[in-house]
């Protein structure tokens, strides 16, 4: 159960306490996080939505150990990731997070099944058992016959389902989509938001997502709204979608 | 190695890039060589040279001659052991271009003085023999396909009238040093006194001296030239290995040029090289960023980016050695023996690819540094 008061119990996946990010420009304090605090369980799909500048990504990096917050905790499976060393925290990620971004950001250089190998080349895992990794999170995706494609030969849709499996193929804690299908048509969008909700589903996975649009967001379980860096009574995601 | 792929994946990302960055590595390395090699062919005769051997050559120029006279003299003084003399023949085979350096040799102390030079017994001996002999070193003998037993015309403008000297080939002589000279010609003091003017005989070029000890060196030539002061054919005694280096500045401060140029070379090299992969990795700055986002650590970006610019120039630097390694042997045909013979030694190809390292390291550390530092959350936000 997904919980923004702080009254969470210990037991849940993800505990955010008092979270806080202050930048400096220009002389100026700007605080985009502000005494923020989130539970999240095991198998939840939360929304994030907000306008620009509301700290969505902001606190999805903070979750993700991309940044480090001004005051506050996050822990993470009991790991209290918040003051670990810039190493520590790289090799946790690499172990608990599965990031899935807006412009898919992967390699062109390399082709679907090399992009998806990559967390994996991580792991002490044998080049076979590497190989039959990459293949399984491709069939989950639906692009096992695309393996052998640079990115340049997939569509946007596809190209985000390859950086899904990338996400996904070393079989992270939980997985964080910042904006997954900003940058895809309608039709594509669905498909994503179709295979994100069934990894959440069937395979049971944790998902933190931040996006602009209502309609995806309505895939949620749930949908928080981030207003000038405080995340706001959680509301039902079909009637955030009516008001927009 | 499992990030083979992701490395030669980046390396290949810019084909003309990389084939430009691969090239200007080739040339530099192939312009290194080449100048090690000219050095290394002029400082030969120093390097090489002995260390219990004198030359003593007219004061005023080794052109200058000096009298036969001498040879007793030098031999009577402290620490001597032998003594031998030589001539500048100056003549050419068929044409102009075929040049090489012709000797008149004393024959009873040329192999105890000059003993790194080695003739076969019985080729000295059938030399001896022959009044037109003539003993040639194998380099010459293959670059004009003589064999023992062939007759050889001489054309010389050099005493008197041109005329042409006919040799018969009766022994070749190898060194015994590695890049030892075998270009010489010699024949007999006889043959030579017999056929010059009046003007010039008994007269010798240089004396070669061979001492008991180096530790002589200093006494005896100061001996030699006290002994020859205040004549009209005074002298001037060094060590074989000052001859030789003194010989080499005729031409100019070769080892300033070959620093200088080789220097230049290297530090444009480092520029461009640094430039490219400052680029390369400003390109990808992203592609960094997400793989420092799924985990790979600071070090595992400074390694990628490093391995790029070290494979470029391992191969750059493999393919100018390479190149090099093709082209100094016909250059030196080519020269035809203008030049002391052109070794691209070991030593070269190890400093010239260790060189290539230091750049390749040198070019990719400051992007890399920049990649490592980069913090994942900037360079996403670039997008």
């Amino acid at each position: 159960m997904v919980r923004v008061d702080g009254n969470g119990t210990s037991q849940s996946l993800i505990q955010v306490r008092n979270l806080g990010k202050t930048y400096r420009r220009g002389g100026e304090d700007i605080h985009v996080l502000q005494e923020l605090n989130l539970d999240v369980d095991k198998g939840d799909f939360v929304a994030f939505m907000g306008p620009s500048g509301s700290g969505k990504t902001t606190l999805l990096n903070l979750l993700g150990g991309l940044d480090v917050p001004t005051r506050g905790t996050v822990t993470v499976a009991g790991d209290e990731i918040t003051h670990m060393s810039a190493g520590k925290l790289t090799a946790w990620r690499a172990r608990h997070v599965g990031f899935i971004f807006q412009m898919y950001n992967l390699i062109p250089v390399l082709t679907a099944f090399q992009n998806v190998e990559l967390p994996l080349l991580l792991t002490s895992l044998s080049k076979a058992e590497r190989r039959k990794h990459v293949e399984t999170a491709l069939a989950v995706v639906g692009l096992g016959e695309r393996m052998n494609h640079y990115p340049r030969q997939l569509s946007g849709g596809q190209e985000q389902r390859v950086a899904i499996a990338r996400a996904i193929v070393a079989d992270p804690t939980f997985l964080l989509c910042d904006e997954p299908t900003g940058d895809l048509d309608r039709k594509s969008a669905d498909e994503i938001m179709e295979l994100i909700t069934r990894l959440v589903r069937e395979y049971g996975k944790t998902v933190l997502m931040v996006t602009h649009d209502p309609v995806v967001a309505r895939r949620a379980d749930i949908t928080l709204h981030l207003e000038k860096g405080v995340l706001v009574e959680a509301r039902e995601p079909h009637s955030i979608a009516a008001e927009v | 190695m499992k990030f083979r792929s992701l490395i030669f994946a980046n390396l290949f990302r810019k084909k003309l890039r990389l084939v430009l960055t691969i090239g200007s590595f080739a040339v530099a390395l192939f312009l290194f060589s080449f100048l090690a090699v000219v050095r290394g062919a002029f400082n030969r005769g120093a390097d090489i040279a002995g260390a219990d051997r004198l030359v003593t050559i007219n004061r005023v120029s080794i052109i200058q001659p000096l009298p036969l006279s001498y040879r007793d003299k030098i031999l009577r003084i402290p620490g001597v052991k032998a003594v031998t003399h030589n001539n500048w023949f100056g003549g050419v085979y068929q044409e102009e271009k075929n040049f090489f350096p012709q000797f008149v040799i004393d024959t009873e102390n040329q192999r105890q003085v000059m003993s790194e030079l080695q003739v076969p017994d019985d080729q000295w001996q059938a030399f001896l023999k022959d009044r037109e002999g003539a003993i040639v070193g194998a380099r010459t003998a293959q670059r004009f396909g003589w064999k023992i037993g062939d007759r050889v015309p001489i054309k010389n403008v050099s005493y008197g009238t041109a005329a042409t000297w006919e040799f018969n080939i009766d022994g070749i002589y190898h060194s015994d040093r590695p890049g030892g000279d075998e270009t010489q010609f010699w024949f007999q003091w006889d043959y030579f006194e017999e056929r010059v003017p009046q003007s010039f005989k008994g007269n010798v070029g240089w004396y070669v001296v061979k001492l008991d000890s180096p530790d002589y060196a200093v006494s005896v030539a100061k001996a030699i030239d006290d002994m020859a002061g205040n004549s009209s054919f005074e002298t001037k005694t060094e060590t074989e290995s000052q001859f030789a280096a003194g010989w080499v500045k005729q031409f100019g401060n070769i080892q300033f040029l070959v620093v200088t140029i080789g220097s230049v070379v290297f530090f444009t090299l480092l520029l461009v090289t640094g430039n490219t992969m400052a680029i390369s990795v400003r390109e990808r700055i992203n592609e960094l960023a997400i793989l420092k986002a799924i985990g790979f650590n600071d070090r595992a970006v400074l390694f990628f980016v490093l391995s790029e610019s070290l494979t470029i120039a391992l191969i750059g630097g493999l393919l100018g050695l390479g190149l090099a390694m093709l082209a100094v042997p016909a250059l030196g045909n080519a020269l035809n023996g203008l030049l002391p013979a052109l070794v691209l030694s070991k030593a070269i190809l190890v400093a010239g690819l260790g060189s290539a390292v230091i750049v390749g390291v040198a070019s990719g550390l400051l992007p890399g540094i920049g990649a490592m530092r980069m913090r994942v959350v900037n360079a996403l936000r670039r997008v």
